[in-house]
């Protein structure tokens, strides 16, 4: 079958069940990857009319807090330290700085690809004190507590991380406890999948009576998740289907959970836009503590105001579209970016204007 | 942030594998997988393989992929 006949046959499952359902439905996507790949192969233009679908909290260095933004730029302002980090953090504006500005001023910043090559680096310079900038999902959390594992094989007493990991699932529980949404359906987040397991869902879909989807990032992929959603909704059932067995297990990848929590335990995380969430944060256990960059710096995490006008918290809870924002495209560009939905190219404004505002309806 | 991408892997040596993608090979950790085979393809992400399946599964992966790659073709 060729790919034009496959995104043929999507569009009219998609038009049929979304027609079988006849009343209005809003469906969400909760992974930065998944909002980057809907904008860049305009999917929204192969929605039904009554088809709405939003972008939740999916991209991890979006819906890091403002307060969190400032601890790292205070650790950056160390002397002794040098920053390593994912690329996409470091040009995120917190209350006064950003990594970048800091850069500038003459910090030590330097961006990795993996957190195993901080681990290299603190080798590599044995008289600074490196410090990794540990956010992500579930799908990153297990690579930085190898790192974290490495680092202590290795008998490094130069290298720590700022736990900053959070987990999915609390967050979409804080989402549709909030009341503020009424989602017909879930496109749940696919690489964190591979890790937590497709079953990990099913609580979502009893509880909430919530239709779930895990798929992959292919066009196609994406298209037929979609029609799931909606045939479930048309059929009245809210189950977990797997579309993307080829990578994701119903039980996850027992390995990476084990090794979550061996090294972190569940405690309270802010996320921008929703707040401080239970159990959503991966704090690293006592006999880890060597290697928390809080603690050895005594630099906390605050509270911080959003910059002023601002509206990426309001964007990650899909209450606002990125185009309905007042700065987006006007004040706040890729170039010069007010909030971190700007900043990281899987933040939905960064897709929004990259891709195109009309495309995207 | 949660980009993943399938490689084969055409070496291993305990807990370090080597993969071959778009015909370079990089070194990768198989720290979170299980025994993982010369041959088999691994997601990668971050620097880590976070899952391991055999070549026959991962042809389907190919197989997607080209359509993909066909539609984008097509629309060029």
């Amino acid at each position: 079958m060729t790919a034009a006949s496959k995104i043929e046959d999507a569009r009219t499952a998609l038009a049929r069940w979304a027609e079988q359902a006849g009343r209005p439905l809003t469906l969400m996507e909760v992974c930065g990857t998944h909002t980057m790949a809907i904008y860049r192969h305009g999917i929204r233009s192969f929605l039904p009319p009554n088809v709405r679908l939003i972008s939740g909290p999916g991209c991890p260095v979006c819906v890091t807090s403002q307060g969190q933004v400032d601890q790292i730029v205070e650790l950056s302002r160390r002397s002794e330290v040098t920053i390593a980090t994912f690329g996409d953090m470091v040009r995120v504006s917190g209350s006064a700085s950003s990594l970048e500005r800091e850069r500038a001023r003459g910090a030590d910043v330097r961006i990795v690809y993996s957190p195993h090559d901080a681990v290299s680096l603190a080798e590599a310079l044995p008289s600074r004190q490196v410090v990794f900038i540990a956010i992500g999902f579930e799908t990153t959390v297990p690579t930085e507590a190898a790192a974290v594992a490495e680092a202590r094989r290795r008998g490094l007493r130069n290298f720590t991380i700022l736990a900053a990991g959070k987990l999915v699932p609390p967050a979409m529980t804080a989402l549709l406890e909030s009341g503020e949404l009424e989602l017909d359906g879930l496109i749940c987040p696919g690489h964190v999948s591979v890790i937590i397991g497709s079953a990990a869902y099913e609580p979502f879909a009893a509880n909430y009576h919530i239709p779930c989807v895990v798929t992959g990032f292919e066009p196609t992929e994406i298209l037929d998740g979609l029609a799931a959603l909606l045939r479930q909704a048309a059929e009245g059932r809210a189950e977990v289907e797997n579309l993307y067995g080829i990578w994701v297990r119903p039980e996850g990848n027992r390995k990476a959970q084990e090794l979550i929590h061996r090294m972190f335990r569940p405690g309270p995380s802010t996320w921008r836009g929703l707040g401080a969430i239970p159990g959503s944060g991966c704090h690293l256990r006592d006999e880890w503590r060597e290697f928390d960059a809080a603690q050895r710096f005594g630099v906390a995490e605050g509270e911080a105001p959003e910059p002023p006008g601002c509206r990426c918290g309001d964007v990650l809870c899909g209450r606002l579209r990125p185009y309905e924002c007042p700065l987006f495209a006007r004040v706040c560009t890729p170039e010069n970016p007010i909030g971190p939905c700007m900043v990281s190219t899987e933040g939905s404004c960064a897709a929004a204007y990259r891709y195109g505002r009309e495309r995207s309806e | 942030m949660c980009l993943a991408i399938p490689a084969k892997l055409v070496e291993v040596h305990g807990n370090e594998g080597v993969i071959e993608l778009a015909g370079s090979r990089k070194t990768v950790l198989l720290t979170l997988v299980g025994d993982a085979r010369v041959g088999q393809y691994v997601l990668l992400h971050a620097g880590y393989a976070i899952e391991v399946i055999d070549e026959a599964e991962a042809r389907e992966v190919a197989a997607l992929q080209r359509t993909v790659f066909e539609a984008e073709e097509e629309n060029q």
